[in-house]
């Protein structure tokens, strides 16, 4: 059973179709990247994923527990409490980091699993440690998010996420909202989450990060898988979009 | 009468001021959270209830709503009400008032909180109301507090109006004293008091300002 499972998702925004019937399946521990022009639609399938969106149409499974299914001509979203159980099963980074500027970065890491997950501080406290020293920044623990890069922002942005202990985790665009210097810090760190098994669905438009991190590539324009497949087979299509798209960022692969 | 006199006076009606200025900040920053969230409820009757009463609040002067609270129970109910009444009115009449401004220094705080605060809290599990609690409230105190402060400012002077409805405060006092004695010089000990009143409460929101700075 796939982790994730999304089946003909549909999504429109003031009559205009985003998502026209979009469908992927995520398996445990997998790495799927998605990538495409601006306004593809690959933001906002992240967020009809994590519940940011309510989609308009299709069907949403973590786990084979439904999120949101089909309900006569629209669609049912599970109940609040069960919605809450499945989404514990997944985190996602932002473009934007959003960090709480009122906490510091140990407390932007610990809060959420201690208060919402209930577990024990100096647990959550241990496993923060060791995230911030994966990350390369056990020194800025008790920094606040206005001291810190973007760079070493969104390494902590994913360090919060992961102490959650998801499934999977869905970055949107991680490195857009940095200079190229920033950029490879975080790349790096995002690859060396694929040891933790954990699976990733990363919309990104750094290709050669897509090409050498990823199982999965899916290439998404206008609101439609245009092409899917290994990364090998998507990079090497002769789908015409695939390679105009790709000649902008001739040389990146 | 001498100086130290009048002063000791006007010290006894300062206090009632006092208990007047920490009463309603005790009582309408609460409600006016509470009255901000209604505000913005998206049931429209809620809302719409919250906006009819901060519209009232902040159109009609401070003065006659006192003397609505102080006098309506007795002209539009018929109940007699006591002596005491009078500085429960002037209580009553100031919370209800602060409230409605607190509540759109509120609002305007919450909604100027970047989508993103909510979003991110949403996503990492956090409740309703421990989005409010934890992330956002915390995040608005620290930028309102100017608007806040100049509101309790506002509010030291405003207990004055107290002396609409005949409550012993300050500047009741201040009067009294200057009509029985044909002088200015309680006028002048009273607004020597409300001005160190002031700048000893404006010295603490500086303060709170700083404290808060420890972030941005």
């Amino acid at each position: 059973m796939a982790l994730l499972e999304m089946k003909n998702i549909q999504k429109s925004f003031d009559g205009m179709g985003v998502l026209k019937g979009i469908s992927v399946s995520v398996d445990k521990g997998e790495i799927l990247s998605i990538i495409g022009r601006s306004g593809s639609g690959k933001s906002t399938l992240l967020r009809c994923a994590t519940g940011l969106e309510k989609v308009d149409f299709g069907e949403i499974y973590y786990d084979g527990k439904a999120m949101v299914k089909i309900s006569g001509d629209g669609v049912e979203y599970a109940p609040k409490q069960e919605l809450k159980k499945i989404a514990s099963c997944y985190g996602l980074v932002f473009q934007n980091f959003n960090l709480f500027p009122h906490m510091s970065v140990l407390q932007n890491i610990m809060d959420a699993p201690v208060r919402v997950q209930k577990r024990n501080k100096e647990e959550v406290k241990a496993q923060a440690m060791e995230l911030l020293k994966k990350m390369g920044l056990e020194d800025r623990a008790d920094a606040y998010p206005y001291q810190l890069s973007g760079g070493q922002s969104q390494r902590i942005a994913i360090a919060r996420a992961l102490a959650l202990n998801p499934e999977i985790l869905f970055f949107d665009e991680p490195t857009s909202a940095l200079d190229p210097e920033l950029t490879g810090e975080v790349l790096k760190v995002i690859k060396s989450l694929a040891d933790l098994h954990i699976a990733m669905v990363i919309v990104t438009h750094e290709m050669s990060f897509a090409h050498d991190i990823s199982d999965k590539v899916i290439f998404m324009e206008n609101g439609v898988i245009a092409e899917q497949g290994t990364p090998e087979e998507v990079f090497s299509s002769d789908n015409e979009r695939m390679k105009t798209f790709l000649g902008r960022y001739q040389g990146a692969v | 009468m001498n100086l130290s006199k009048i002063f000791i006076q006007l010290a006894s009606g300062m206090g009632v001021s006092i208990y007047i200025f920490v009463i309603t900040l005790l009582f309408s920053l609460p409600l006016g959270l509470l009255v901000a969230f209604a505000r913005m409820s998206k049931n429209f009757v809620i809302s719409g209830i919250a906006k009819i009463y901060i519209s009232i609040m902040r159109g009609t002067p401070l003065m006659l709503q006192l003397m609505f609270v102080y006098f309506g129970p007795y002209y539009i109910f018929g109940i007699k009400v006591t002596n005491g009444y009078r500085l429960i009115a002037a209580l009553i009449g100031f919370v209800i008032n602060y409230a409605a401004y607190f509540a759109e220094i509120y609002r305007s705080g919450i909604q100027s909180m970047p989508k993103g605060q909510f979003e991110a809290a949403q996503l990492l599990g956090y409740s309703k109301f421990q989005t409010y609690r934890v992330i956002i409230i915390p995040q608005v105190i620290k930028q309102i507090i100017p608007s806040v402060a100049n509101e309790v400012i506002t509010l030291v002077k405003d207990t004055s109006l107290a002396f609409t409805i005949s409550v012993a405060e300050m500047f009741s006092t201040a009067k009294a004293l200057a009509s029985s004695q044909t002088s200015m010089v309680p006028f002048l000990a009273a607004a020597l008091f409300y001005y160190v009143f002031n700048f000893i409460v404006a010295e603490l929101m500086n303060l709170l300002e700083k404290k808060m700075n420890y972030y941005k």
